[in-house]
């Protein structure tokens, strides 16, 4: 049997030490009508057969390595220096649990330490927690974290419908046994200007994302003075790979910043696992879900870190917690640590800068094809909003067959916006994958 | 032992990557909406890998020796599982790509989704959750939407009894419905008659950890269960314990209504210092229209030996989706590889095993640490770490000096229940060599602890950082690092 190492002598005098007879006799207290149901499963297989197993269902699917993609909304396809992999195949990291025992965690606590420095310089935050799932929860907790600062006392939110549809989606989950109204979202195309009616005494956050949905870059600098005049907090997600070129959210004066983390060295895994970005202002961070680590030192006087804050958390405060999350994903946090350093200041601002040139050319480019308009003027990162003379499924149909994954079909999530698809271009793409994508989208326009 | 923090290796200029010249023609910047300062570390590639290299070595894993952490499954972590997962087709699809063209990524999470049905005896299962207690907190949202749906809003309580999580009653919290604690009896079972005092019109359902914090069948199970049903109450597993069941019992014919699994404790998917996790949620016939979705379905039956095609749906009446795209699909197709490779009689081996040999330490200490609720146990038992003859020695003691001699402590001071707690769950894949050596160390360290109890209260002292001033921490509150130049910057 894998993974198990007992002989038949072990299981003999084990029982015996037990003072049972056998591995049945372990289980009286399980109800006997049920006890040992027959399971219909496959047979076990060996490692060597479920290699070529996996290998095959792996073969199964179209990947990004072996086709031009253009497809972001939310998840992107970035060079990872193999740097980043070796570490997270240290065994000492991946193997371990949460580091309840301070003494032999030092490894992973300082790693969280130097996380929460990089996401905080980053983003320009005063407070980064040790990661939450995703950016879509790490939204809905910032949601939680802005009715807790109001006591329950606020019962609004409102949500820029230029923030990631699932997000929204989630955020809703979320709140369905809560007495919260959620406002904003129904129209695809408010700007921040648009927004600033729904803001009143009743609002406890304000989120909108930068770069938005859409790829665009907006100033939020008028959103969060109205916000705040309101007494709200303004919540921004954030794509984190921008900020190596854009000025941080923290000069709108955000009280908290979330986003997903993934572009920084996290591989696309069909969605997840992800890392949820979350941090906030100082004075709110005994309001902070999550797992927080603080600097102090051991009884040998060395720099140490421990988990800080903990009567925060689930374990010490029950029901009476800021969230109930345990587990939340220490390894992607260390992956991004390990990125972030690697690259450093000067590879993130040129990566950055990469996707921003990249996609300006492909819009160009994309804009001169008849039948295909940009969408509208506004400044973008590395995602842009193409008007289609076709449904954008039949288009992305098409591109298939020149081996492209097209981009995001907007119509899906915003039936306004049929029609009109949504293209990432990051470093992967090069000029001649996106004069490739720029005819193939010619020729689907003829067709 | 101290290592230098990323920020302390920087020097202005140094890179630690090549990346390529931009080849095509440069867009002017946006104006105004680019930042001056970027605070991030400049080092080199050797630097960054000693770096982090020489912190994974001030961490102890499963690979490293003996985690015997209670209700945490420190199972051995398969290595094939690490290899697959990275696998191109795996690794490398982007999620919202047209299901056609990911048949391979749809056909592995239907058949866990499957295979997690026939384990648990559930008839829908959503993958979507990330961790247990995100599958805790989708499963009390299906409870609520499943009364709403009956026209039911004023079942608002949810039972838990006192020897649970902590997350069983936040993650009750955070889905706007009432905490009601239930004690526990003699035996370390939920205490019956509170149980059938509680239920009442206003019960939406009970949370029960089974085997509980103690590594105890509920003994009364069955009648826990009807007591909940009959007073319109659904019943809720938390999974946490499933490695102890798995082949022996499943909890859908015991009468939970919604349970999650831990991928990551049960499955064997590593825990990564704390995460990622996956937490996928099982439920009865008359839930499955309320699963988080997406799930994986066949959208077209295969002719012959054809593969079906596999889409992804939104349950009728769902909760709606608990995060962005599909769950944790990494964990997905470690837990997928796992559960392949052990079939059918090897998973009914791994509970055995892990009964076996939570019971055979049991055995052994007993006559030792005393054990409060002392009976047979499934995958862990508790332990007191405190003697009368050794008064001021505390469990956290006997942990500290566990380090010592080479191995992980057990979790310390929970269940809440049990005073000085020390939870100790050996896992399957433990030899009795090395659970002989543990009982070895446990014996001389209750030695030491009436001989020479400093020793114990200064512990550790052979790790590389001895007991850390969480008060200090917690005080001051050093949360993060600032470049020193970056506060220059800003004096400027």
């Amino acid at each position: 049997m894998a993974y198990i190492p007992h002989t038949d002598d072990d299981r003999r005098d084990m029982l015996a030490a037990i003072g049972v007879g056998s591995l049945d006799d372990l289980y009286q207290a399980v109800p006997a009508k049920y006890r040992f149901p027959d399971l219909d499963l496959p047979e076990a297989i060996s490692e060597l057969e479920a290699a070529s197993e996996l290998q095959a269902l792996s073969e199964a699917n179209l990947d990004v390595r072996h086709n031009a993609c253009f497809l972001g909304a939310g998840a992107y396809h970035h060079f990872t220096p193999s740097v980043v992999d070796h570490i997270l195949r240290r065994n000492e990291f991946y193997t371990a649990y949460t580091p309840y025992q301070p003494e032999l965690s030092q490894g992973t606590l300082q790693a969280i330490f130097e996380y929460q420095s990089l996401i905080c310089n980053l983003t320009g935050m005063e407070v980064s927690n040790a990661s939450h799932y995703d950016g879509a929860t790490a939204l809905a907790e910032a949601v939680i974290l802005a009715l807790n600062q109001h006591r329950g006392k606020r019962h609004k939110i409102v949500l820029s419908p230029a923030v990631h549809p699932h997000y929204r989606q989630t955020v809703r989950t979320y709140m369905q046994g809560m007495d919260l109204k959620i406002v904003g979202d129904d129209d695809c195309c408010r700007g921040p200007e648009e927004l600033l009616p729904f803001i009143d005494a009743d609002t406890a956050m304000v989120a909108v994302q930068y770069p938005d949905f859409f790829g665009h870059i907006v100033d939020f600098h008028r959103l969060g003075e109205v916000a705040h005049a309101a007494g709200a907090l303004l919540c921004i997600v954030v794509n984190p790979l921008a900020l190596g070129l854009l000025r941080p959210p923290s000069d709108f004066d955000a009280d908290v910043v979330v986003g997903e983390g993934q572009p920084l060295g996290i591989p696309l895994s069909y969605g997840g696992p992800y890392l949820g970005l979350f941090t906030t202002k100082q004075e709110l961070v005994r309001k902070m879900a999550g797992r927080l680590v603080g600097e102090t030192v051991d009884s040998r006087g060395q720099r140490g870190y421990v988990l800080t804050l903990t009567p925060r958390e689930q374990h010490i405060r029950r029901e009476k917690a800021t969230s109930n999350i345990c587990t939340n994903v220490a390894l992607m946090a260390l992956a991004s640590a390990v990125y972030l350093s690697v690259m450093g200041r000067q590879g993130l601002r040129q990566v950055a800068e990469l996707c921003y040139h990249k996609a300006h050319y492909a819009a160009a480019e994309i804009g001169r094809v008849p039948g295909f308009r940009l969408w509208n003027e506004a400044e973008f990162f590395n995602e842009f909003v193409m008007a289609c003379p076709q449904p954008v499924a039949e288009i992305n149909e098409h591109l298939l067959e020149h081996e492209i994954i097209g981009g995001y079909d907007l119509g899906a999530e915003y039936p306004q916006l049929a029609g009109h698809m949504l293209i990432a271009v990051t470093e992967m793409n090069s000029r001649d994958e996106i004069d490739d994508f720029v005819a193939a989208l010619e020729e689907a326009a003829h067709d | 032992m101290t290592e230098p923090l990323i920020y302390d290796l920087s020097a202005p200029g140094r890179l630690g990557v090549s990346l390529p010249e931009t080849d095509v023609p440069l867009a002017p910047l946006p104006a105004g909406l680019t930042r001056d300062v970027l605070p991030l570390p400049e080092v080199s590639e050797i630097d960054v890998v000693r770096h982090f290299v020489r912190l994974s070595q001030l961490n102890y894993g499963i690979d490293t020796g003996f985690y015997p952490l209670g209700s945490c499954t420190m199972k051995y972590n398969p290595k094939i599982n690490e290899d697959v997962a990275r696998l191109s087709g795996f690794a490398h699809t982007h999620p919202l790509q047209d299901p056609t063209t990911v048949q391979g990524n749809l056909a592995l999470m239907y058949s866990v989704q499957e295979w997690l049905k026939e384990i648990g005896g559930f008839d829908g299962v959503s993958l979507q959750p990330a961790a247990g207690a995100h599958g805790e907190l989708t499963g009390i949202l299906i409870l609520r939407a499943y009364h709403r749906a009956q026209g039911d809003a004023k079942r608002t309580k949810i039972l838990i009894p006192d020897s649970a999580h902590g997350t069983n009653p936040a993650s009750t919290a955070m889905a706007g419905m009432q905490v009601v604690e239930l004690p526990s009896d003699s035996r370390g079972n939920i205490d019956l008659e509170s149980l059938r005092a509680a239920c009442d019109a206003t019960v939406a359902g009970l949370m029960l950890t089974n085997p509980n914090t103690l590594g105890l069948f509920e003994e009364h199970l069955l009648e826990v269960a009807r007591l909940v049903h009959e007073c319109g109450g659904l019943v809720y597993g938390d999974g946490a314990n499933m490695n102890a069941l798995l082949g022996i019992v499943r909890p859908g014919d015991l009468g939970f209504d919604v349970f999650h699994f831990n991928l990551h404790k049960t499955f064997s998917t590593p825990h990564g210092g704390g995460g990622p996790g996956s937490g996928p949620v099982g439920v009865v016939s008359h839930l499955v229209e309320f699963l988080p979705g997406p799930i994986v379905e066949i959208v077209e039956a295969g002719e012959d030996d054809e593969a079906p095609l596999y889409g992804l749906v939104m349950p009728a009446r769902s909760i709606g989706r608990v995060k962005a795209f599909h769950g944790h699909f990494g964990m997905h197709v470690r837990a997928f590889t796992y559960m392949r490779m052990q079939g059918k009689s090897g998973l009914r081996a791994i509970a055995d095993h892990a009964v076996l040999n939570a019971n055979y330490l049991r055995a052994r200490l007993r006559g030792t640490y005393h054990v409060p609720f002392d009976r047979i146990c499934m995958h862990e038992f508790v332990a007191e770490g405190k003697w009368d003859e050794a008064p001021g020695v505390r469990a956290l003691d006997v942990s500290k000096r566990l380090m010592d001699y080479g191995f992980h402590p057990p979790t310390n001071y929970f269940p809440l229940i049990v005073h000085e707690a020390l939870m100790i769950e050996p896992t399957e894949t433990e030899s009795r060599e090395t659970l002989d050596m543990f009982v070895k160390a446990m014996e001389a360290i209750a030695r030491e602890a009436r001989s020479d109890p400093d020793v114990l209260h200064t512990a550790p002292h052979n790790t590389p950082f001895g007991r850390l001033d969480e008060v200090r921490a917690a005080k001051e509150l050093v949360l993060c690092c600032r470049p020193a130049w970056l506060e220059g910057a800003k004096a400027e």
